[in-house]
């Protein structure tokens, strides 16, 4: 057996090579290179070299920007409602249909068809449907006699709420389906047989032992909700006014548009801190309740 | 299981229903308007009651159709050349990045080495970058940094086999893109395989091993063939991402280059929308990962818990 094929110390860094190149060339060096932009004045047909040094200037001109902070604001209130309000349906549903039914695996797959298409293919539906006159929504309206709605008008944030909810609350309900079916069975037979109500056993039971996974459910969600642009894009384009500029797409606009790639880079730096956060945030507050539940178990275990 | 069938309430079934026609009903409207004439869609009264036509494709894919469609004199949307490069993109990214993250995530579980935690967190970090992050710095270093100088050999033999002017870059080439969506598509696939590699029983390695195979041969003929399940998953959910991804490419691609999504956006942002035609593009887009959830639904459920609950 020659040394080229056989195990060694290097096998490793062998299989991680690739990967590693890749990673550093196309994420963390453009990452980097970001930063070190977010500092300078920089137009599109500029290389970095010929753009001129500003320092601070623009972070400091985005944080006092009423434009910008009212898309920071929209983009906090669309992800947050987003995910509260597919957190409390997505995990209603799987309470309501975790039982022994036939042809729930095609009931699945149907649920999974919205997030596998393409988010361009779903904005263009839901512009349709909330289309003025052609729309499924005001013809339905008109049908049973009421007033017409301006859904991408005077409700543009709502509506582009609606359309991510009918995509991505099947995400959390097979998440949260997949933790139910996976709870150790003794503890629910148990409860039953002291007598809990099935309400009772979702409170006491169900719900804090899937906590853990609904936390990382709750976290993956909230940072997908902040990589959405194309569904907006296409639905209402940032507008009417701001309404729906949410940093992704006002990003991408200041940097073809208004050809500042500075303030972009700084724009983007922003939305990353804000991401980093609530990573942070997510997985201390994770930690700490997994302390305490073991503190909890161990001082059971000394108490018998 | 047959007793507990019984006892479900029919108002059960109500919901049920209306949950899968809330899930699906819309895709399958665009199905159907596909089919229509925009007059059809536009006066609207018969929902299902309609001459249904493939014109709406025809006219979409017009460049790459062997015959010329009768209702069109100019073929202006180049719809199939796009689904083309799409198609390429896709298959070379979804490939590219299941070897190379295959291989990564398999060291990270099997060998205990210096840097092993690094790269495990580094993995983590970056996946929750949005594309919209990258887009700034993808377009300035693809354009500007990622060259080949002209006046190289290399650069030299490039531009007078397929001209155009300027140091040859990355941006606006097929490789261009592809580079970006391995690279966003790996800490993914590396975080899901990792948790069906970890179930690979290590005697089966140690096994081949005594047998004489080198660490490539275990990985290849012994690894890989355990974990098919997982490369299904991992391999659905980068070509969607590849296949579905709008704005990074619409930043990388020039006028050859360019993708499905691309061609959608610019055509719902002109003044008129021909709505057939875009339906028909839609539904031509939407058709690949469809098959893919119907064909392998079981794999991508796996997939995605596998990469929520046991990371």
């Amino acid at each position: 057996m020659s040394t080229s094929t056989s195990f060694n110390r290097l096998t490793p860094y062998v299989f991680l090579a690739p990967a590693v190149v890749i990673m550093a060339l196309a994420l963390l060096y453009p990452l980097g290179y970001m930063i070190f932009g977010s500092f300078r004045e920089w137009d599109p047909s500029q290389a970095m070299g010929e753009s001129t040094y500003v320092g601070l200037k623009n972070y400091i001109t985005l944080w006092n920007d009423p434009n910008f902070r009212e898309s920071t604001f929209v983009t906090l209130k669309f992800a947050i409602s987003v995910v509260t309000v597919e957190m409390f349906i997505g995990v209603g549903l799987a309470l309501m249909l975790d039982r022994n039914l036939r042809g729930m695996s095609l009931l699945r797959t149907l649920f999974i068809l919205p997030m596998m298409i393409a988010p361009v293919v779903v904005g263009l539906i839901w512009r349709y449907m909330y289309h003025p006159t052609l729309g499924i929504f005001n013809r339905g309206l008109k049908g049973v006699g009421l007033e017409s709605v301006d859904w991408l008008g005077q409700h543009a944030l709502l509506s582009v709420i609606i359309a991510d909810i009918w995509q991505w609350t099947p995400f959390i309900f097979i998440l949260a389906l997949a933790a139910l079916q996976s709870l150790p069975r003794s503890a629910l037979e148990a409860s039953r047989i002291d007598g809990a109500t099935g309400w009772q056993q979702i409170i006491y039971i169900k719900l804090p032992l899937m906590m853990p996974v609904l936390i990382v459910t709750c976290l993956l969600r909230l940072i997908d909700a902040f990589k959405v642009l194309e569904v907006i894009l296409v639905m209402t384009e940032g507008g009417p006014g701001l309404s729906t500029e949410i940093l992704a797409l006002r990003i991408s606009r200041t940097a073809t548009e208004f050809r500042e790639l500075g303030v972009a880079a700084a724009m983007s730096n922003y939305l990353l801190m804000l991401l980093l956060f609530i990573t942070v945030l997510m997985l201390v507050y994770n930690r700490v309740m997994e302390h305490r539940a073991a503190r909890a178990s161990r001082m059971i275990e000394e108490s018998d | 299981m047959a007793l507990e069938e019984k006892q479900q309430h029919p108002g059960f079934y109500a919901i049920l229903t209306m949950l899968i026609i809330m899930a699906v009903g819309p895709i399958l409207m665009m199905l159907i308007n596909s089919f229509k004439l925009d007059v059809d869609i536009i006066s609207g009264t018969s929902g299902l009651l309609f001459m249904p036509t493939i014109q709406n494709y025809e006219t979409a894919l017009c460049d790459i159709l062997p015959y010329e469609p009768e209702h069109l004199d100019f073929c202006a949307l180049k719809f199939g050349g796009a689904f083309i490069n799409s198609l390429i993109i896709a298959l070379v990214s979804t490939l590219l990045t299941l070897v190379i993250g295959c291989m990564a995530a398999y060291a990270l579980v099997r060998f205990r080495f210096m840097g092993r935690d690094t790269a495990s967190a580094t993995t983590l970090m970056v996946r929750m970058v949005p594309p919209a992050v990258l887009l700034v710095p993808v377009f300035g270093l693809w354009n500007n940094e990622f060259c080949i100088d002209k006046a190289s050999w290399l650069g030299s033999l490039i531009r007078d086999n397929f001209g155009g002017r300027g140091d040859v870059c990355l941006a606006g080439t097929h490789s261009g893109i592809i580079l970006i969506y391995v690279a966003m598509n790996l800490p993914f696939v590396i975080w899901i395989l990792q948790s069906f590699i970890v179930q690979v029983p290590r005697q089966l390695e140690e096994a081949a091993r005594m047998d004489g195979a080198g660490p490539f041969q275990v990985f290849f003929k012994v690894v890989l063939p355990l974990i098919k399940p997982g490369l299904a998953a991992a391999a659905i959910f980068t070509f969607r991402i590849a296949w579905n991804e709008y704005l990074l490419a619409s930043a990388l691609s020039d006028r050859d280059t360019k993708t499905v999504p691309i061609l959608i956006v610019n055509n719902m942002s002109e003044f008129n929308v021909e709505w057939g035609v875009i339906m028909a593009t839609g539904m031509l887009l939407a058709i690949p990962p469809i098959i893919f959830t119907l064909f392998a639904s079981r794999q991508i459920i796996t997939g995605m818990t596998a990469g929520a609950v046991k990371g």
